[in-house]
């Protein structure tokens, strides 16, 4: 039994502890509002063997502080103040930032309202192996809790209360080491506020607290030069505070106050949503917005007015009579402001740029297409910005000085390797050794008078091109968690190691209760060559009454990765094993995924097993679920699988089965598509790599799907279907389902129209079925890669599937369209997807072999499980494709220092200065760009270029096949390796 | 902004500064007051609920009565100001005739009313101010109130809520955690360990509702404890005012009370 006490709250303490207050709502009533708040004494300091605080084991800071810094020899702890952590985040979170921290829970309650993700990254601080930081509960311990005075603000409170604690801390920390006798005093370590609050600092002086200024801290520091560069780019005022305010142009136009954007919002007169930047054209966006179907469209910078790709943005719509297309331009950012300089940008009233960008925009206002309008509107203010550290390169041509000796700070251009990013300036002391480097660069403010955001120097990744560096710069770009695992994930692993097996079957043996030996059956698995962590394996047999058992066998992580374990909460933070094409970021540790967990051949192993009896016609007769112990006799590959299952010569029980597996997943996949599947296709390609050490990719290849591929598939689906059934059956309220959402039919609109008007042909989206079934017709005989191509055009225009909690959704949205089936999960690949590792735990308990842990009965602590799951899986999906294109590259890089490379490629795009285009065999997609002036037909999707002589002109337009020369020249400013694309025929566009 | 407030911390602190299994303050009154055979008032944290009790006596109304037992009449009267939002709550209110139902049904079964056929037992429960654990501050006082006005109880009855936040389970939540938590008010008996009441104010899977259920019982015994010297202090109050030992008169009752004591100590 717990022990259960009555917290005791003095009398005398009622003026602290108590707060009655009242609060006007939204809707204008009074409300008033109860609190209290009950004083301790037993709230710990933290510090290593503190002879007051009993309960120190768990104590982080090291008892004699830390000794390294120059200004205070007795030793220190450092006690930062709010907006030390808002500020300069990234100097918090730098390995070379090492001394022990106490953290104010006033402090972190304050980073919590401020920022969300500044929080999160915040307790993923305190959570770090190499970091000391000890949280104290400064406001629940009677000597540091402070209440708010009349009059005082809020922020002037917590000011108050943070000094309160740094002199408890120095005071406690002399109670608690009195001089002993006989032995010479020992000096004592100091707590020292750091804050850069100059009227605190002047107040906590006052009152005999050490205090001091981030920078001064970092000055007088071990690695001043490293960390310094870490510092945010300090607010304008502080920068050349001689510089009159009204010297500086104003560039942007002001945000409207919050509380205006709010209830503008409310009204309907503005309009809230996400900014997303184009990719083509640096001075357009668009921000998607309930109120209109079409996103609505921002032209020009000031329109735009600093927002960044993901900002929370509210924008103002512009009348009717304005409405416009969106350019048919492609408008590159490093060509029209390649002149811009990095230091003066700000000052200059009307400089070259400006005029340039403007020479732009008119020149196309006076072409833009006038079919496809669509509302246009200007952002008046941001609701909430989603900046984060972006992988960049340093310009060389904006630097000052590039000798590599020079250690002065310069003001350079960091130019993101994201297209939709704009570049950045910052400011540093290492500029002409970060050349030719990936750097790491945080976006700090945008200032009105600034034409680009300011940012710092987080840190270098490598040198550009490097593999080391393109994968690290590839993992951060798409946030993906790859730290090593930590000693307290890797104590959840079971201590036999490697040794671990399956015990032999007895009664008292707990991994047998409950489980099914199905040891005996003819299980095997097949999957792409090298597969290590293998999730699932199959089988299939007649059964005397002329129906056909057929199970499937999922790794059983469950019975390994238990809820709310160390490892099981980093499993769901990472939501996903990623794979590129050299590494793989595992998901669990892979002691389990490459081991324990998969289902090798000739070992026994823990599964859970999805058993159904078949009729031959693969109707179901019945299912279960009983988790199992299995020996699989072989693991196939998708060729091996194919082979054995043709071989006219073989007839042994696993070739039988695999027949019949076959047989019934070609039943299968013929139902689903009669009711109205899609096979869609993605561009898909496989990198060889030739050997180990070198990996230099000797060959890019499309991939081809054999029969068995979607023998395995077919059963998987399966396997997904029936679980969701079972586990929405039995927790109708809380079931980690999968769903797919019809598309909304305006996704298709421009596709539907470029098939009539160049090929003449129709895409009818009134449901799935009709979808595939037009798909299907949408073939041109002498080009089998066409109908290829506009599945892959379609696959665009499809929302994502997502997972969700199935109480958290209408009954009538559980649908998913891509798969027409009615309700679907992810069940079969636990391994490497954390909703799979759900779903077990889920039917485990629908079957009644475990109770289900208590975290999944609530609704909102799977939504919030499920909501960072399914970015982590979208991001896997692109850092995965990126690394496939990373990889083309560099293959491509090879080929054409050996030989011309000319390919077969589809327009798929036309702009009027270019053309896009989709090189299948490669999988990667292309810009052409023209320099002279050709002529361009927006509405039917042409362009039209004259023959040198000029009599004759050549038509190019989306959809024709045409061939491009495909090189890989060195961007000469950011040392990076850019992929350009120029036609070689119909016509040959170089000279053009 | 409830979402803006964390329930419980990494340091395992509440949003008030109690920890998972902290009931907060309980402070009992159970002076006379006016007319009433007797009185209690009570504060969990900042709830404060006072009940007065009259009776056993004659009913007022002739066909209300029983002729084989004593009728309970609950009558729960909430202040407009006791909660945030200022609202005058009529005695027809649904919620109030609910609390009062809640409060007689606990109560049914544990007043030892066939002592007293076709008499009444009126329990007037007023609600001063609410910040969470309504339900088991009316239960507390009801059972003090009734211990004071001398009417034979098999036993305590001590009420405490409880909630799950993630896999935790929380004691006793202030209004802010249960506007947030799925959450049951638990009465129990604790000597026979009983419990005669269990209601569940939101969905609460069956597998955590057996543990929050457990963890509430044993928190009834704490608060038992609570109770119990309570009414151990008003006894010594009365028999010091007396100024001498049992004798007969108010007495009867505090014997019974004292041998409760006994009993219960068991546990
Ligand atoms: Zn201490």
């Amino acid at each position: 039994m717990v022990e259960i006490t009555i917290r005791k709250r003095p009398r005398t303490e009622a003026v602290v502890t108590q707060r009655k207050f009242f609060k006007k709502t939204a809707r204008g009533k009074v409300i008033k509002v109860l609190r209290e708040r009950y004083l301790r004494d037993d709230v710990t300091c933290g510090i290593e063997g503190c002879r007051v605080c009993s309960e120190s084991s768990d104590a982080t800071l090291p008892s004699s502080g830390s000794l390294d810094h120059s200004s205070y020899p007795d030793g220190h702890f450092v006690l930062p103040d709010t907006n030390v952590f808002l500020a300069q985040m990234d100097l918090m979170e730098s390995p070379l930032f090492s001394p022990p921290i106490i953290l104010l829970q006033t402090v972190m309650e304050e980073v919590r309202h401020r920022s969300l993700p500044l929080y999160n990254r915040l307790k993923a601080l305190v959570k770090a192996d190499d970091k000391q930081i000890w949280v104290f509960y400064n406001e629940y311990r009677s000597e540091t809790a402070v209440i708010r005075e009349e009059g005082e603000t809020p922020n002037d409170r917590n000011d108050r209360g943070i000094r309160k604690a740094t002199s408890w801390y120095n005071s406690h920390i002399s109670i608690t080491r009195p001089p002993v006798k006989g032995q010479p005093n020992r000096p004592l370590p100091t707590v020292v506020l750091l804050t850069d609050d100059v009227a605190n600092r002047q107040k906590a002086e006052k009152e005999g607290i050490a205090c001091i200024s981030v920078r001064k801290y970092v000055e007088a520091s071990k690695d001043s030069g490293k960390l310094s560069d870490l510092l945010s780019a300090p607010g304008s005022d502080n920068i050349e505070p001689t510089r009159a305010a009204g010297a500086r142009q104003v560039l942007y136009p002001d945000y409207l106050p919050m509380s205006t954007l709010i209830a503008g919002v409310k009204a309907g007169q503005l309009h809230q949503g996400h900014f997303n930047a184009n990719q083509y054209n640096y001075l357009e966006g668009n921000v998607p917005v309930s109120a209109f179907e079409k996103p609505i469209l921002l032209i020009g910078r000031e329109n735009m007015n600093r927002a960044v790709q993901g900002d929370v943005v509210v924008v103002e719509v512009f009348d009717p009579k304005e409405w416009k297309a969106p350019a048919d331009e492609v408008v590159d950012q490093e060509t029209t402001l390649k002149n811009d300089d990095a230091d003066d940008s700000e000052e200059e009233v009307e400089d070259e740029e400006g005029i340039t960008e403007r020479k732009v925009m008119q020149s196309e206002a006076s072409i833009r297409s006038l079919s496809a309008k669509q509302p246009t509107g200007r952002i008046v203010g941001i609701i909430k910005r989603n900046w984060r550290s972006y992988v960049c390169h340093i310009e060389s041509t904006s630097l000052m000085s590039s000798n590599p000796t020079s250690l002065s700070q310069q003001t350079v251009f960091a130019t993101p390797v994201s297209r939709l990013l704009p570049r950045i300036r910052m400011r540093t002391r290492q500029a002409p050794t970060l050349l030719g480097q990936k750097i790491l660069v945080t976006i700090d403010r945008w200032d009105a008078t600034s034409r680009y955001p300011d940012g710092h120097f987080v840190r270098a990744l490598g040198r550009a091109e490097s593999k080391e560096a393109e994968q690290e710069s590839l993992l951060l770009e798409y946030d993906v968690p790859y730290r090593p695992f930590g000693k307290a994930i890797l104590d959840c692993l079971p201590s036999e190691g490697d040794a671990w097996v399956v015990p032999p079957k007895a009664d008292a043996v707990p991994e047998w209760k409950d489980r099914e030996d199905l040891r005996g059956l003819i299980i095997c698995s097949i999957d792409p060559p090298g597969c290590q962590d293998i999730d699932d394996a199959l089988h299939a047999r007649p059964l005397p009454n002329g129906n056909i058992e057929a199970g499937v066998h999922i790794a059983d992580v469950s019975h390994f990765v238990h809820p709310d374990t160390p490892m099981d909460n980093e499993a769901a933070a990472r939501g996903s094993t990623v794979y590129l094409v050299d590494k793989r970021i595992d998901m669990l540790p892979s002691l389990l995924g490459t081991n324990l967990c998969s289902l090798r051949p000739h070992v026994e192993r823990l599964a859970f097993s999805v058993i159904w009896e078949l009729t031959p016609e693969a109707d179901i007769v019945n299912v279960r679920f009983t988790k199992s112990v299995i020996a699989s006799k072989s693991a196939f590959t998708y060729d091996e699988a194919q082979v054995r299952k043709d071989d006219p010569n073989l007839n042994d029980d696993l070739t039988k089965s695999i027949r019949l597996l076959n047989s019934l997943a070609q039943k299968l996949k013929a139902g689903r598509m009669a009711a109205g599947a899609l096979n869609l296709a993605s561009p898909e390609v496989k990198i060889h790599l030739d050997s180990a050490e070198s990996s230099d990719p000797i060959d890019v290849e499309q991939k081809v799907l054999k029969e068995t591929n979607s023998l395995v598939e077919e059963f998987m689906l399966l396997a997904n279907i029936s679980v969701a059934q079972k586990i929405q059956e039995t927790f109708p309220q809380t079931a980690v389902l999968r769903r797919h959402l019809p598309p909304p039919p305006t996704n298709f609109e421009k596709l539907k129209d470029i098939l009539q008007k160049r090929k003449g042909m129709t895409l009818d989206v009134s449901s799935s079925g009709a979808l595939a079934a037009s798909l299907d017709q949408c073939v041109d005989l002498e080009e089998p890669a066409f109908n290829t191509l506009v599945r892959i055009m379609t696959t665009r225009c499809m929302l994502s599937a997502e997972y969700f909690c199935s109480g958290s959704v209408a009954r009538d949205t559980f649908g998913h369209y891509g798969l027409a089936s009615p309700i679907y999960t992810h069940f079969t690949s636990p391994i490497r997807r954390y909703a799979d590792v759900l779903a077990h735990r889920q039917l485990a308990a629908a079957i009644n072999f475990s109770p289900l842990h208590a975290t999944l009965h609530s609704k909102s602590h799977i939504e919030r499980v499920l909501e960072i799951v399914n970015r982590r899986h979208r991001m896997a999906q692109m850092a995965g494709r990126a690394s496939v294109e990373f990889y083309v590259g560099l293959a491509l890089k090879s080929r054409s220092e050996k030989e011309t490379v000319i390919e077969d490629a589809f327009v798929i795009r036309t702009f009027r200065n270019g053309l896009g285009v989709f090189v299948s065999k490669l999988g990667i997609e292309g810009l052409v760009m023209f320099k002279r002036e050709i002529q361009f037909d927006a509405d039917n999707y042409t362009i039209s270029v004259p023959s040198a002589s000029g009599a004759e002109s050549t038509t190019i337009a989306v959809f024709d096949k045409v061939r491009v020369q495909i090189e890989v020249e060195k961007d000469k400013n950011t040392q990076r390796g850019k992929v350009k694309m120029t036609l070689v025929s119909p016509i040959d566009s170089r000279a053009l | 902004m409830s979402s803006r407030i964390e329930i419980l911390n990494d340091g395992g602190y509440r949003s008030d500064g109690r920890r998972q299994y902290e009931l907060r303050d309980i402070t009992i009154d159970m002076t006379p007051q006016g007319s009433a055979d007797g009185c209690a008032s009570i504060a969990h944290g900042l709830t404060q609920v006072s009940v007065s009790v009259f009776g056993p006596r004659e009913a007022k109304q002739r066909s209300q009565t029983l002729h084989d037992r004593a009728v309970l009449n609950v009558e729960v009267n909430v202040l407009p100001f006791s909660t945030g939002e200022r609202r005058r709550r009529g005695r027809a209110d649904r919620r109030i005739l609910e609390l009062a139902a809640s409060i007689k049904a606990t109560f049914e079964p544990v007043v030892q009313t066939t002592l007293y056929p076709r008499a009444q037992i009126d329990i007037f429960v007023s609600v001063q101010q609410q910040d969470g654990g309504l339900l088991p501050a009316c239960i507390n006082g009801t059972t003090l109130a009734l211990a004071a006005a001398g009417v034979p109880l098999l036993d305590f009855v001590c009420a405490v809520s409880a909630g799950v936040h993630g896999a935790a389970a929380l004691l006793d939540l202030s209004a802010l955690e249960e506007g947030d938590l799925p959450h049951a008010a638990v009465a129990v008996l604790p000597r026979t360990k009983k419990v005669t009441l269990a209601a569940l104010e939101t969905r609460l899977h069956v597998d955590r509702f057996a543990e929050v259920f457990r963890l509430a019982c044993d928190a009834g015994q704490t608060i038992h404890a609570e109770m119990r010297r309570a009414v151990r202090t008003r006894t010594q109050e009365l028999v010091a005012a007396m100024g001498a030992g049992p004798r007969a008169g108010p007495g009867e009752h505090v014997d019974r009370d004292v041998a409760m004591d006994d009993d219960a100590a068991d546990y």
